[in-house]
């Protein structure tokens, strides 16, 4: 008979950081490697959407006349210093320090909802003023792009919640600091494709 | 007040009432005979919760070949209705849907699956791993796809099927042209299927990558493992394209945006652009495991070591590289301007250079080789000129100022079929019945093997040949009747008559199968065919953990080397004493995750956004739990190995 077995096993090799220490640690992190690589490939392609369609306003509200520099670029620092904190986390993961850890993941949390919030008000404010989906291609691509990033966030809020409960009930084992690592790969990666929209969408849409 | 789709919930038409009734007939015997035998359980226990690579990879055969049914009427049909001029057997709305879901199904739930479930059965044998990488994502996929299939199939019943073609273009797609559930469906079956393959490609790349035996390099894997780790990096680099171009469809049509619409400044050439940009290299990601096998087949048929491996690997990333770079070629004709086409034209004639090589390689691993004419070989072997021919007329539609007469003809139908029919299918048929042994534990009845291999060669020949000369008279492609006097009726009876030896044909290969599970000859040595690659290493079936040892690798052609190689002593394993397997467990998640994912697009598709957030929620429950299982692997026993081994597998 087969028997059970805790998936929480011991590290295999200690000379390697704690999430690549056993042979699953280091095929997640590789698959999950990949699936940035296909993720990237669907954001180009939501940018791509953007830069053909962003002149095409049809009388409605254009960029210039929409974005907000104040509001964006909060949002920006909100995103970027989150992305920050969460190295901050992961550094302190490899010191084996689990308070501090939780500290920095809480932190990161609530500096992602701070982001969405911001977020959301924005397009509520838009929608308000009359520029919803429906209004132009340029409004259409805006929002799905952008809207595709806050989505991803809005998932690595709830995944890093459950990640942080995992971490107050088992601490750092191979398995958590794996999960706390790839949610931070993502974290990095969603931090890395709002620099794109902040210059590509924000900024060219305020100087254009 | 009732939803507005409510309206179009029940199609009516005497086929449909047809379907309904056989529909309902299938699934009161399905659930009757389970019940009879009382083998609920053991479906649950044995298939549906698998992680098995092996079992995901049957019942990835076992959907495609059910898809390939469907998908085989829905041509039927149309070669019905094209028979003789003037025919009314279907009207022109029913035509346009018949088309578009053979077209959509044949590809997407026909082709690459059975694909997909032969890299699953063969791929991870063949590099002497337990398992694949993500065996719990594995099954993931395999229930995405089963229920994006389903979704899709159930517009033929509920609601209607999708009616503008199989490439869906926008805005013929859109909102304002096609109302209804039916695109609706296209769109989200496609997206829910979508997502597995994608998880597929991911799983299948850092399988091959991370996990083969020791000692087998890159320039040591079999060649079907070369063409699963290229189409991998194919999906992985297009299926997001799809699923963004059908995101943005979904939303044009269910939130009123304006990505691809004629007014408000969108732009129906981004849906053209994004779908080639994944339908290009999709045709690549199924044709190119098709190359592997018939690597495999002829490479073991010849009894010879396969004829120029690296020219095979470097034409296979040739390939895929350029698959990538051609995608304007589906449309020429939409007034792109003569650099861009040039462009586009000569990328495309450059594919057919690598895939010279590779049937030269075929040809010359044959040459002075003691050839066996098995069934898998015969389909192997008409393979290549059939392939050939429809390469050549390939290059001639990439001729840019030529394919303004033959665009949307049947010459470009012809053209495709031989590619894919005389490509895939073949390749696939091969597949089948040279691992079908491994697969089941018994040969396929060589008889009616070659039966089914005649009758379908012939029929096919006679189905599509034709349609190039029809094609260049001038007969267009998605035409639901035609006028008699114009020289097409003889050719158009003659394709008919075609199509229905394909399916008789197909008949073969099913009284085939019945008949070996009950008398085919017992692959009792694990290796059928006296093959050359490791999955004929272990018994047939493999066991659960494919091997009691993990083989050591000195060269190509590994368990050849191990039978005949002038090393043969290397690979003469030590009694090593056995060691605890480590396996990942069964789960129903994978399963109920994707119901859950079915139930929510299933209330997208009719725009009920309650049922769809409600299923979606249940979809993120289910990975939110599976984060917090906790017993995810087992160990299999020392005593439970010797029982298998000295048993001599599962059979």
């Amino acid at each position: 008979m087969a028997y059970q077995m805790d998936a929480h096993h011991a590290p295999v090799d200690p000379s390697v950081p704690l999430e690549y220490s056993t042979e699953d640690g280091q095929l997640k992190i590789l698959g999950f490697w990949v699936f940035i690589a296909a993720d990237i490939v669907l954001f180009s392609c939501l940018f791509a959407t953007y830069v053909v369609l962003h002149n095409n306003t049809y009388g409605g509200p254009t960029a210039e006349q929409l974005f907000d520099v104040p509001g964006f670029v909060t949002e920006t620092l909100l995103l970027l210093t989150s992305s920050f904190t969460c190295g901050l986390a992961i550094f302190e993961m490899h010191r084996s320090r689990l308070q501090p850890m939780i500290g920095w993941w809480i932190v990161t949390i609530l500096l992602g909802m701070g982001f969405v919030g911001m977020e959301i008000s924005e397009f509520a404010k838009y929608v308000g003023e009359g520029a919803n989906i429906t209004r132009s291609a340029f409004l259409s691509s805006f929002f799905i792009l952008v809207g595709t990033h806050g989505t991803h966030v809005t998932i690595g809020i709830f995944w890093m919640i459950s990640i942080l409960i995992q971490l107050i009930r088992y601490g750092i084992t191979a398995v958590t600091a794996r999960k706390a690592f790839v949610v931070s790969i993502y974290w990095h990666f969603l931090d890395a494709i709002w620099i794109f929209i902040f210059t590509v969408v924000y900024l060219s849409g305020k100087v254009s | 007040m009732l939803p507005h789709y409510f309206n179009h919930l029940f199609v009516s038409g005497i086929d449909i009432y047809i379907a309904d009734v056989l529909i309902i007939l299938a699934s009161i015997s399905i659930v009757g005979v389970l019940t009879y035998f009382k083998k609920w359980k053991w479906l649950w226990r044995e298939w549906l919760t698998t992680v098995d690579h092996k079992k995901i990879g049957i019942m990835y055969i076992l959907a495609a070949f059910a898809m390939f049914f469907r998908g085989g009427m829905d041509g039927l049909m149309m070669r019905t209705q094209l028979a003789v001029p003037n025919n009314h057997f279907l009207g022109a709305q029913h035509y346009d849907e018949v088309f578009t879901t053979h077209g959509t199904i044949m590809i997407l739930f026909m082709a690459m699956p059975m694909l997909i479930g032969l890299i699953n059965v063969a791929m991870p044998l063949q590099i002497g791993a337990r398992d694949v990488a993500f065996p719990y994502l594995n099954a993931i996929s395999l229930w995405t796809f089963f229920f994006g299939a389903l979704l899709f199939n159930l517009s033929f019943v509920i609601g209607g099927s999708p009616d503008a073609g199989w490439t869906s273009y926008a805005p013929l797609a859109g909102p304002t042209f096609s109302p209804g559930p039916g695109e609706n469906y296209y769109l989200f079956g496609l997206n829910l299927a979508g997502l597995g393959t994608l998880a597929s490609g991911i799983n299948f790349l850092v399988t091959i990558i991370k996990m083969r035996a020791p000692g087998m390099t890159l320039m040591r894997m079999p060649m079907f493992v070369w063409s699963t780790l290229i189409t991998s990096i194919l999906i992985i680099f297009a299926f997001p394209v799809l699923t963004v171009a059908l995101s943005l469809l979904s939303f044009d049509r269910l939130f009123g945006s304006h990505i691809f619409s004629m007014t408000h400044g969108g732009m129906p050439m981004m849906w053209v652009n994004l779908f080639w940009i994944w339908g290009h290299p999709e045709v690549y990601i199924v044709i190119l495991p098709a190359f592997g096998i018939l690597s495999e087949v002829i490479g073991t048929f010849s009894g010879k070591k396969l004829f120029g491996y690296s020219a095979m690997v470097g034409s296979l990333i040739a390939i895929a590289f350029l698959s990538f770079l051609v995608w304007v070629h589906h449309f020429f004709t939409m007034g792109a301007g003569a650099t861009v086409n040039s462009f586009f034209g000569v990328s495309t004639m450059l594919i057919a250079i690598p895939t010279g090589v590779k049937i030269f390689n075929w040809i010359f691993t044959m040459y002075k080789g003691k050839v066996r004419f098995n069934t898998a070989m015969l389909w192997s072997l008409a393979f290549i000129p059939t392939f050939v021919i429809g390469g050549m007329t390939g290059v001639m539609l990439a001729v840019a100022p030529a394919d303004y007469q033959y665009h949307n003809s049947y010459f470009l139908i012809a053209h495709f079929h031989y590619m894919l029919v005389g490509g895939t299918v073949f390749g696939v048929f091969s597949g089948l019945y040279y691992w079908w042994p491994k697969m089941f534990g018994m040969k396929l009845n060589e008889t009616l093997g070659k039966w089914h291999f005649w009758l379908f060669m012939i029929s096919f020949n006679l189905t599509f040949l034709p349609m190039y000369l029809l094609g260049l008279m001038g007969m267009t492609r998605r035409m639901y009747t035609y006028p008699p006097g114009l020289g097409w009726s003889h050719l158009n009876m003659l394709e008919t008559v075609g199509a229905f030896g394909q399916g008789f044909a197909m008949m073969f290969m099913m009284v085939n199968i019945i008949w070996s599970i009950k008398n085919g000859e017992r692959d009792l040595t694990g290796d059928a065919w006296d093959g050359r690659a490791l999955e004929w290493a272990t018994t047939s079936p493999a066991p659960e953990y494919n091997f009691a040892h993990i083989p050591m690798i000195y060269g190509r052609d590994a368990f050849w080397d191990r039978k005949y190689g002038k090393d043969k002593a290397k690979y003469t394993l030590k009694a090593k004493p056995y060691t605890p397997i480590h396996m990942p467990n069964n789960s129903g998640r994978p399963f109920l995750m994707a119901v859950a994912f079915f139930i929510s697009f299933f209330g997208f598709v009719f725009e009920w956004w309650l049922v769809a957030g409600l299923g979606l929620l249940a979809v993120f429950f289910f990975m939110f739990s599976r984060s917090f299982e906790t017993n995810t692997d087992h160990y299999i026993s020392v005593e439970e190995i010797e029982h298998t081994e000295s048993g001599g597998g599962r059979s």
